[in-house]
């Protein structure tokens, strides 16, 4: 820790500001909607699902709420090998 | 005509019991007749708070199941004889309070009383619904911290429709008390500033309630603050609020007890 960071003043409270509006923004706006994320990653799911197998405990899915933009992340492993340990081949099962 | 209150917020513990009892006796203290209900079954504390835990003969819930009439179950205090406590069930839970039996109970107060004060549970569920569900006017208590300014966002939007005003089309006052508020450490940039609360929760000001020693001090001895301690800054925040909501145009202002030296040594003195 060097002398400067001792003597400057630490505001919290703006930090608080500023999350509370981001987040209250979106609550209001999602209200008797909060179950979209949980929708939305079991749609996509469905749609990777058609294509190739996935395992449902390798998948992330991570919500930013921004101030101007929000993001939707979701992180899908896909395996190389099956369970019987063969290559997977990436083609249309269903 | 009879108005009904709820002390509400979303979030425990942030003051709702505690601003019941100094509201509701700072209202009786003017000739007002006063009613403090108490929602919180099965964790009543509104009669501990205003000393009259060991009067407690019938309930709430009593009444609305008719094993007991309104006057047998209102408690009357003994400091002010305009002020009535109607305290709230320990044994029983929140399904007990019915929708029906609330209408019935909170009408017959209408006809007895000029202020009707419900303390409502924390939370979002049944208790704190019927809590707000017959309310004209609701108070908001916030403390200046993030989860509790959130909770009370939720509440506003509960207000806002389930409500039996919400639900007629009509507007249900709203506004905002916060509590527990520190000049000096909001000056610091270390709590949230009463205007950052009233920019984020849009609601008007009733009044600023600093942190003050005398407010547990008061609840120790089973007095609201505004009786046990009526010359403390937080009495003077809760006298002012209830001047307003008789109407009464108060300039708002926070209270401080910061003195010079001289302020202090005569303080001292005086006590």
């Amino acid at each position: 820790m060097n002398l400067l960071e001792l003597f400057r003043k630490k505001s919290s409270a703006p930090v608080a500001r500023e999350r509370l509006q981001i987040i209250l923004a979106h609550e209001r706006a999602a209200l008797g909607n909060s179950d979209l994320v949980a929708q939305l990653r079991e749609e996509i799911l469905a749609v990777i699902a058609k294509h190739m197998p996935i395992d449902h405990d390798k998948v992330k899915v991570a919500m930013d709420r921004g101030n101007e933009v929000s993001l939707l992340e979701v992180e899908v492993e896909l395996p190389l090998h099956d369970q019987q340990g063969e290559p997977v081949r990436l083609a249309a099962t269903g | 005509m009879a108005k009904v209150l709820v002390v509400t917020s979303g979030k425990g513990g942030v003051g709702k019991t505690t601003s019941t009892a100094a509201l509701g006796a700072a209202l009786a203290k003017t000739g007002a007749n006063v009613a403090i209900v108490d929602f919180d079954v099965g964790l009543r504390n509104l009669d501990l708070v205003m000393g009259a835990e060991r009067r407690v003969v019938f309930d709430l819930i009593n009444v609305i199941n008719g094993d007991a009439k309104l006057n047998q179950a209102l408690i009357r205090d003994k400091r002010i004889d305009t002020l009535s406590l109607l305290p709230a069930s320990q044994t029983r839970d929140k399904d007990a309070l019915t929708e029906d039996g609330v209408d019935r109970v909170i009408g017959e107060m209408r006809e007895k009383f000029d202020y009707i004060l419900c303390d409502s549970p924390a939370g979002i569920e049944r208790g704190a619904t019927l809590a707000m569900r017959h309310a004209d006017v609701a108070i908001v208590t916030t403390n200046p911290e993030v989860s509790s300014v959130r909770d009370s966002d939720r509440i506003i939007g509960l207000l806002d429709s389930k409500t039996m005003k919400a639900e007629n089309d009509e507007r249900i006052d709203k506004f905002l008390l916060l509590t527990r508020y520190d000049p000096a450490r909001a000056e610091r940039g270390e709590m949230l500033k009463v205007d950052d609360v009233l920019e984020i929760l849009s609601i008007p000001l009733l009044a600023v309630v600093p942190e003050s020693q005398d407010v547990l001090k008061a609840s120790n001895l089973g007095m609201p603050v505004t009786l046990g301690s009526p010359a403390s800054i937080a009495s003077k925040a809760y006298t002012d609020a209830a001047r307003r909501l008789m109407g009464e145009d108060v300039q708002i202002q926070i209270p401080t007890d910061r003195r010079g030296l001289f302020g202090k040594i005569f303080a001292r003195k005086a006590a």
